[in-house]
């Protein structure tokens, strides 16, 4: 019982933790035509998110393993009742990362442009799918007791995913936004500065709107009214979320930025102690939702993925941590590699 | 066609076209790495020149083959969930230590080696891309852990109606597993030493950069000849391994009908799996098949008979791509040892170096057959003698899966010409077009 408690909450800590790196590159290819006025404000956006996405993307693929290892049936049933969801993102995601390796390929402005549409499409997309599809799970999935998937792709842009969706774009654009601020100089920082400032008070109205909404359509607020010391979690998240005004206004951007991400592994957090122990749950009938306790492995592999976990991920954390402090200063035009 | 069909299409396009691009990053990774640490040590330009030339082509390589991986860990949740929710317990923590012990590291300094030359010393960035080549190799070989348990699974009881781990060491150390990876891995430096190779000589026939392309060249060459010759000796091995623990792959291999002492080879061979037999054989070789799989000339073989024709492999792809790989294999041996040969008098046979210019593709072609004859090979199990391939596919809608078939040929098919347009064109360019 205690294993698989454990399981759930480090599965949420990896998707918390891809939303939270990727989450600004996805912000930064969804601003991309609208902040890059030049090919030289382009070139430098693309290179500000340049040295780290692609080791960001792999807390998605850790994220994916981790349910496959330590909740096998929720990896086989999610994933498959997703599956066109799922599809899209993928694709979405293999645009984007060839696009950041092609565009500077070959010179010639009508080649940028095409691999700039699919930077844009490629961040922008996933950032909406990823809303839409957790809000769904917080919802419910209209499984039955097989785990067969009794919907369409359509079955899933209900309002309530859909203002998931909109609110996953929204954290990320001014997830995107910050770092861009943080990272460049001049005319650039400045129009992404006023973009997170101005994107900040609609990711605020969206936030409240969603939680307002959760209340109704989800169950996400059984867990907090029977332990009520965990709407501090929510008001953490919370707190985060207006740090991000506060130090924009100083212009102190890594300090907002870090607000930024506070505010998105909270708010994956509100959702994931919600959920507990649900992982999928059904909407069809609550004795069919897949659970921590219903889903997981064996004792025994859970055992053996903790002890991976718990040695690598530290790991990882400290080179990845390494690797950002290498690259955090500002983009300039002399070290540009995409 | 039903979603088995159209999933097992769909799984095999897009494992075939990773499969394009990984062993080359595999085998680059390590040529790279070994010239940039020529150029650490000595501080040769020409080293530093070839470190940023053929890392150039490694990096396009390389982003083909790292968003077409994320396709396949997830697709064993969209289109096999009866497999997944099966097998999990023990195939998904291999895939999960894969994702956290090896691709993060390769994933997170690729962009460090990418965008570091000027904020690491030419030390730290040599050793940068050894961590590299070592995470993406070890990344291999967690995924060739995870395909051995396919092709033997150990360290498992079935309970609670499902294959659960038991014994994590086996799984781990699993002999068909260390038996691919001392295949596959080589195989990669083979590829990567030919790739290399094959430019050089298109430019040394141009007598272009005469000297970064022999050195170049020469690297592949020493790296190229002992893979080659390490593959064959090694394959032999997993054929060994491959009759006692696969034996119906084995005889579909070698369109072996009748069990048989004294089993011959047939240079020749046409099997027609209609009527069980061969329609055409010539050229026996008496008993090699059976010293090929047992090291005894007069040794038994099991024929395909022996297994109801439920449990039979489709013989004439098995067949076929064991042909296709071995006779690539004893080819790529042969260029090397003459290579090694001629290596002071390359630019007195162009004929070699023509001919090792248009070999470039041949051990892509030779990767590919090797899959196709492990997976098709063990067809109709998912996991052999386990589960069968039928009962591992997920309940969705028919129409789905030939959406996503049809989107991953176009923008598969658009990658691979853009991905090989540019390797191409840059490759073509030369080491001087190497912007700093």
């Amino acid at each position: 019982m205690l294993l698989e408690s454990i399981w759930f909450f480090l599965w949420g800590l990896l998707w918390a933790v891809y939303f939270m790196t990727d989450g600004f590159d996805l912000g930064i290819g969804s601003l991309l035509p609208f902040l890059g006025k030049t090919e030289e404000d382009r070139r430098v956006m693309v290179n500000a998110t340049g040295p780290l996405w692609d080791g960001n993307q792999v807390w998605l693929l850790s994220a994916g393993g981790v349910t496959f290892a330590a909740f096998p049936r929720v990896y086989a049933v999610m994933f498959s009742s997703l599956y066109s969801a799922l599809m899209l993102i993928l694709f979405a995601l293999i645009l984007r990362g060839v696009a950041f390796e092609f565009r500077g390929k070959v010179d010639g402005p009508g080649w940028r442009k095409l691999w700039d549409a699919c930077i844009f499409i490629g961040s922008f997309a996933p950032a909406l799918l990823f809303g839409v599809a957790f809000a769904n799970i917080f919802q419910g999935i209209p499984i039955d007791q097989k785990g067969v998937y009794q919907g369409t792709l359509f079955t899933l842009l209900n309002p309530y995913g859909l203002i998931g969706g909109v609110l996953f774009v929204l954290l990320f654009l001014v997830h995107g936004a910050l770092w861009l601020s943080a990272k460049t100089e001049g005319e650039l920082q400045t129009r992404a500065a006023s973009a997170a400032a101005k994107i900040w008070p609609v990711e605020v109205a969206v936030a409240v709107v969603f939680l307002a909404t959760s209340f109704f359509t989800t169950r996400l607020y059984a867990n907090y009214l029977a332990n009520p010391l965990l709407f501090a979690v929510i008001l953490l998240t919370v707190a985060a979320l207006f740090g991000i005004r506060v130090f924009l206004a100083k212009k102190a951007f890594f300090k907002a930025w870090f607000a930024s991400a506070l505010t998105i592994v909270g708010a994956t957090f509100y959702g994931v102690i919600g959920l507990f122990p649900n992982m999928f749950p059904s909407s069809m009938n609550p004795a069919w939702s897949l659970t921590a306790h219903n889903a997981s492995s064996t004792q025994l592999t859970l055992k053996i993925m903790l002890v991976v976990v718990i040695i690598f991920v530290p790991i990882v954390l400290a080179y990845q941590a390494w690797a950002y402090n290498l690259f955090k200063t500002k983009v300039t035009l002399e070290d540009l590699a995409y | 066609m039903d979603v088995l069909m159209l999933s097992r299409l769909q799984f095999t396009a897009t494992t075939i076209f990773h499969f394009f691009f990984v062993p080359l990053t595999l085998g680059l990774s390590v040529l790279v790495a070994i010239m940039e640490t020529q150029y650490a040590r000595t501080g040769n330009e020409t080293y530093l020149k070839m470190t940023r030339f053929w890392g150039k082509l490694f990096l396009i390589n390389f982003a083909v083959g790292i968003v077409t991986g994320i396709t396949l860990e997830f697709q064993f949740g969209t289109n096999w969930s009866g497999y997944s929710a099966y097998v999990g317990d023990i195939f998904g923590s291999l895939l999960a230590i894969e994702a956290t012990a090896a691709f993060f590291l390769e994933s997170t300094l690729i962009g460090v080696w990418v965008f570091g030359w000027k904020k690491l010393s030419r030390r730290a960035h040599a050793v940068v891309m050894w961590l590299m080549a070592g995470a993406s190799n070890l990344s291999a070989i967690w995924i060739l852990t995870a395909n051995g348990w396919m092709q033997q699974p150990v360290g498992y009881a079935i309970r609670n109606g499902r294959a659960e781990l038991t014994d994590f060491a086996a799984v781990v150390f699993n002999t068909f597993s260390l038996l691919q990876i001392l295949h596959v891995v080589p195989a990669a430096l083979l590829l990567a030493a030919f790739f290399i190779m094959g430019i050089s000589a298109y430019h040394l026939l141009r007598q272009q950069n005469v000297d970064f392309f022999t050195r170049s060249f020469r690297l592949g060459l020493v790296v190229g000849t002992i893979a080659s010759i390490w593959v064959i000796l090694e394959g032999d091995m997993h054929a060994k391994h491959v009759t006692k623990v696969q034996p119906a792959k084995l005889a579909a291999m070698e369109s072996l009908w009748n069990t048989t002492s004294r089993a011959p080879v047939y240079m020749v061979a046409v099997p027609d799996e209609q009527n069980e037999r061969n329609a055409v054989e010539i050229g026996a070789i008496p008993g090699l098949l059976s010293f090929l799989g047992h090291g005894d000339f007069s040794a038994e073989v099991k024929g395909l008979k022996e297994f109801p024709k439920s449990e039979r492999p489709p013989v004439l792809l098995t067949f076929l791509s064991f042909r296709v790989m071995v006779t690539l294999g004893t080819y790529f041996a042969v260029m090397m040892v003459i290579g090694i040969f001629i290596r002071k008098r390359l630019m007195e046979n162009p004929w070699y170096l023509k001919l090792m210019m248009l070999s470039i593709p041949l051990p892509f072609l030779a990767h590919t057959a090797g899959w196709v004859l492990a997976e098709v090979g063990r067809q109709p199990w998912i996991v052999y003698g386990l589960m069968k391939t039928a009962d591992a596919v997920s309940p969705i809608a028919a129409s789905q899966v030939a959406v996503s078939l049809v989107a991953f040929i176009l923008v598969y098919g658009l990658l691979g010409a853009v991905g090989y347009y540019l390797i191409g064109k840059h490759a073509r360019l030369g080491p001087e077009a190497v912007a700093e």
